[in-house]
């Protein structure tokens, strides 16, 4: 991590896209998942946070696709494809969907790491991107960086470290 | 509903000083705690992104040490006690008696552990008394959950419930500071999210919800 790439930020609930110098990050992922998807030896690459499995949860009128993990991984495609990349060719990384509160109770929207990651795999698979590896589940919050230059994909946790995947 | 029903000034005013009256109830259980003084910063109301909240937590990758809780009753949110990972350890220090728990803060330390659930607990559960005794809204506490990570890996999985609903949450937030040396004192943070429909409960007890 030592080149000065320029470092785009990718909030909650967003997505943001890098085609030629630049390194996507995304801060503070707890039960959220952040999914990178890149052309390899293309330096083009999209990370998108998502917060929930599937935007039928949504109560509100008008929904933020990026919020939920079945609409944000189209528009992630999407936007990628009319930038000129070439859909046979993505790759995805995944990680995050960690379990931040052990509760001893069964509650649905407390088990929503598992998933969100679960809805993310099967988004993928429908699209037929393969899953090139990631680190989900458990219960520690994740920082990620993705660097399109190698396809590495950075992730730094508070308890246990970094590590490169 | 969602808070798409803006409030006006006076409706923020109005939570601001639940939270002081709900505070200053805290700092003095606080203040009794560890026999000390306990000074208040002035709260602060608002209604925030989420990304914005994390700004609000110093960071969505600041490491803090969070004691949350599941309000249930009248009006269900969150509320969660937050304080930096070096004055959870002094706080620890100085109740247990022991050195160092600073390098077992991530090592499933049980008593210090216990004693920051404890400290959420007693804090929290007497700001909410205060709430309570002012609105004659009856909320119960949970458990007490404790995490010690990233403040945005934190507080998004907790709103996941808030963001089927909206894409804000309003957020209600005072500072508690123990008065004495800067290295030595303890200081914490209440951030107060209540769901979507309960601050409009809040305003209704104290019949405000319809003025301006």
């Amino acid at each position: 991590m030592n080149n000065i790439a320029e470092v785009v930020k990718v909030g909650i609930a967003d997505l943001n896209i890098v085609k030629r110098e630049g390194v996507l990050r995304t801060s503070g992922l707890g039960s959220c998942v952040g999914v990178v998807l890149y052309e390899p030896n293309s330096k083009f690459a999209g990370m998108v946070h998502i917060m929930l499995p599937d935007s039928s949860l949504g109560k509100q009128g008008v929904i933020n696709p990026r919020k939920y993990a079945d609409t944000a991984v189209d528009e992630l495609v999407n936007l990628l494809v009319q930038y000129g990349a070439r859909k046979s060719r993505l790759r995805a990384k995944i990680a995050g969907g960690a379990q931040m509160f052990q509760f001893s109770k069964a509650n649905d929207m407390m088990r929503i790491g598992p998933r969100n990651v679960k809805a993310v795999k099967k988004k993928l698979c429908q699209h037929k991107i393969p899953i090139y590896s990631e680190d989900v589940g458990g219960t520690n919050g994740r920082t990620i960086e993705f660097h399109p230059d190698t396809g590495q994909l950075h992730i730094r946790t508070v308890n246990k470290g970094e590590s490169v995947i | 509903m969602n808070f798409s029903d803006e409030f006006s000034p006076f409706h923020l005013d109005v939570l601001k000083e639940i939270a002081n009256i709900g505070a200053g109830h805290a700092a003095t259980s606080l203040s009794k705690l560890l026999d000390n003084k306990i000074d208040m910063c002035v709260p602060s109301v608002k209604l925030a992104g989420f990304n914005e909240v994390m700004e609000l937590a110093g960071g969505a990758e600041t490491e803090v040490v969070s004691v949350m809780f599941r309000l249930e009753g009248d009006a269900p949110g969150l509320m969660f006690f937050i304080l930096s990972p070096q004055q959870a350890d002094q706080f620890v220090t100085r109740m247990t008696g022991r050195k160092s728990y600073g390098q077992n803060l991530n090592g499933r330390d049980e008593i210090g552990e216990s004693a920051l659930r404890e400290l959420g607990n007693i804090v929290v559960g007497s700001y909410l008394s205060a709430l309570s005794d002012l609105t004659h809204v009856e909320v119960q506490l949970s458990v007490p959950f404790l995490t010690i990570d990233m403040a945005g890996a934190i507080l998004s999985s907790a709103l996941v419930e808030l963001a089927c609903d909206s894409d804000r949450a309003l957020v209600i937030e005072t500072s508690l500071v123990e008065t004495g040396p800067a290295n030595s004192s303890i200081d914490g943070c209440f951030f107060f999210l209540p769901d979507a429909d309960s601050s409009a409960i809040l305003l209704k007890s104290l019949g405000v919800l319809g003025s301006r």
